[in-house]
């Protein structure tokens, strides 16, 4: 009887393994063909893979590491402001302005991450919000480069020469739409690798039991940083997408806003899961963008989505999907 | 030249003390609830609007009493309902909550007093300068450090000598033990709140007079306080203190010398200490970790 039980419990969990990813990847090869139909616009869709990953990135971080950065708006504006600022005064070449933000945002994570390592908690975040705000305070004032509060314009992404062939991505669409998703698959594949790995294993069992992790031996310090620099890589890199995909980059990709807003994300969807921040992104761009359409009160709207979660959501989506299954 | 370096030593003081008000009024709940109040701008426009609305009615001296202590009562108000049930959950939670509390009541104001600026009257006799030559320090200016000062003061000799200021300081080294003794700490924790929403709620009625109103006037000064916070050290009150002063006077000296680098200074402070002290100046070992 309970072999029986644990067999088919098994068999869900082996099911809902193999599964739910199929239906994710489904899902989002078929966006331009479905979402129309929903009276979306693939641009939308564009705006979630986009997000989507750069809560994942925050997610590698929070979730699966158990530390809180209320700052990643910070890394992937500098992505943003990278990719941008290359594209307008270096080299009209798109494969490099995401190379370069990507390496932008990521070391300046990096970096900073070594002065933090030994923060716990709240004031880990606390240091993160304040040195987030720093870059945002430079695009604001610095205004012969960044172009200031306006933000910086004047750059657009350029066709990708593959050999003989050229992926025409200028135009925006669905040409775009699939260059975006190639990246996010290459992105959450190497994430899911990572997070699979030894190193991985290690986060989580850092995030578990801080304390237990020392006495085995574990560098801690070293694994957070190392955690919060792969972290602060994937969300520029998202930034260096979300400039391309608007040809524009401005100060407010960097505001704690945003990084609010990454967090939000993952938390809707659940920070405990892989493919949660996806699904919180999701969500959370479409309520936006409907509410914003609907009142001019929408700051209120979100706070309310903020306090809500808060109180009667901790798990989010998935978080709450999985209990239900286990139970 | 005397006078342009007087000017600026006078506003980097009033600066200072306007971040000093706030970061200690943060740096309270901070201590004792973990919890970091984004909201803490919007209890401080709170206060300048509810000034802005009572004084017709009770008048500037009358405002400048009764509404700090408006806002400490939502203060009360929304520990009891909200903050409160997420005290022993992960901080993400405590940031979020905050986080949307801001926005709620950033778009409440600006529902409320309409989204464009409002002047703060004030009485005649604030509004002179002190004399001809130094035409640029009003009795305003004056008046505000003095309250400053007297509230600071009034703050720790609180701290220091009552009973609920010295349960509320041993409950910053550990919780759990002044529980144990026999305090009620969700009382504690509730008026802890309130005071540091009071400090909010004064701090922008004297912020209107100066400034004037507005729906985000809380928001410049909520980020310069988070780093009066980290400078002076965590759990340290006298910390926060002398962080507030020292990055107000850097940001006002900056703003003499090359006005583009107000900002970034305070940037390169936090770094500074955070490279070569990560404890912050007066902090405590081990409060930051």
């Amino acid at each position: 009887m309970s072999t029986a039980l644990v067999a088919a419990s098994e068999g869900r969990a082996i099911s809902r393994r193999v599964l739910a990813p199929i239906a994710i990847w489904a899902a989002l090869l078929t966006v331009p063909l479905w979402l129309p139909l929903l009276g979306g616009y693939t641009a939308l869709a564009a705006r979630v893979l986009v997000f989507g990953l750069a809560a994942m990135g925050l997610n590698i971080l929070l979730g699966f590491t158990g530390v809180l950065s209320f700052g990643h708006a910070a890394y992937f504006g500098l992505g943003a402001y990278g990719a941008g600022l290359t594209l307008r005064y270096l080299v009209h070449s798109t494969p490099a302005a995401i190379v370069a933000g990507t390496l932008l945002g990521g070391l300046a994570g990096t970096l900073f991450g070594l002065l933090i390592v030994r923060r716990r908690g709240v004031y880990f975040a606390m240091c993160t919000i304040a040195f987030g705000q720093l870059w945002y305070y430079l695009a604001y004032s610095w205004n012969s480069v960044t172009g200031g509060f306006d933000g910086l314009r004047d750059f657009h992404r350029e066709p990708i020469g593959l050999g003989p062939l050229t992926l025409d991505i200028s135009q925006g669409g669905t040409a775009f739409y699939y260059f975006l998703l190639a990246i996010f698959a290459i992105a959450v594949g190497l994430m899911g690798f990572l997070l699979r790995s030894p190193f991985g294993r290690t986060l989580l069992a850092i995030r578990e039991n801080e304390r237990r992790a020392r006495f085995l031996g574990i560098p801690v310090e070293r694994h957070i940083w190392l955690s919060f620099s792969i972290s602060c890589f994937f969300t520029a890199l998202a930034g260096t997408l979300y400039a391309l995909l608007n040809n524009f980059a401005d100060p407010l990709t960097l505001h704690y806003s945003l990084s609010g807003y990454f967090v939000v994300m993952t938390v809707i969807g659940g920070m405990r899961t892989f493919w949660g921040p996806l699904l919180g992104a999701a969500v959370f761009v479409m309520l936006q963008d409907y509410i914003s359409s609907m009142t001019v009160n929408w700051m209120s709207f979100v706070g309310v989505i903020f306090i809500l979660v808060v109180l009667f959501f901790p798990r989010g989506l998935l978080g709450m999907m999985r209990r239900r299954i286990a139970a | 030249m005397a006078q342009v370096i007087l000017f600026n030593v006078t506003n980097g003081l009033i600066i200072g003390a306007f971040y000093v008000l706030m970061a200690l009024g943060l740096s309270l709940i901070l201590n004792l609830s973990n919890v970091i109040n984004f909201a803490h701008g919007n209890f401080l426009a709170l206060g300048g609007y509810l000034a802005f609305t009572l004084s017709p009615v009770v008048g500037y001296w009358g405002a400048l009493l009764i509404s700090p202590l408006l806002t400490a009562l939502i203060g009360v108000v929304v520990e009891r309902l909200m903050i409160r049930r997420i005290y022993n959950r992960d901080p993400v939670y405590s940031l979020l909550l905050t986080f949307g509390l801001a926005f709620v009541l950033q778009d409440g104001a600006r529902y409320i007093w309409g989204p464009n600026g409002l002047p703060m009257g004030l009485p005649a006799v604030l509004a002179q300068p002190i004399t001809s030559t130094l035409f640029f320090i009003t009795w305003y200016r004056v008046f505000m450090v003095a309250i400053v000062i007297v509230t600071v003061v009034g703050l720790f000799a609180f701290l220091r000598y009552s009973r609920i200021g010295l349960r509320i300081r041993a409950g910053t080294f550990d919780l759990e033990t002044v529980a144990t003794l026999g305090v009620n700490v969700r009382h504690l924790r509730t008026f802890n709140f309130a005071v540091g929403c009071l400090l909010a709620g004064l701090s922008g009625v004297l912020a209107a007079g100066q400034i004037g109103l507005n729906p985000n006037m809380g928001d410049e000064l909520l980020m310069p306080s988070f780093i009066a916070i980290i400078v002076g050290g965590v759990g340290s009150l006298i910390g926060t203190l002398f962080g507030g002063l020292l990055i107000g006077m850097a940001a006002a000296l900056t703003t003499a010398v090359y006005p583009a680098a107000s900002e970034a200074v305070i940037y390169a402070i936090m770094m500074a200490v955070l490279l070569l002290r990560p404890r912050g100046l007066i902090g405590e070992e081990g409060m930051m970790s």
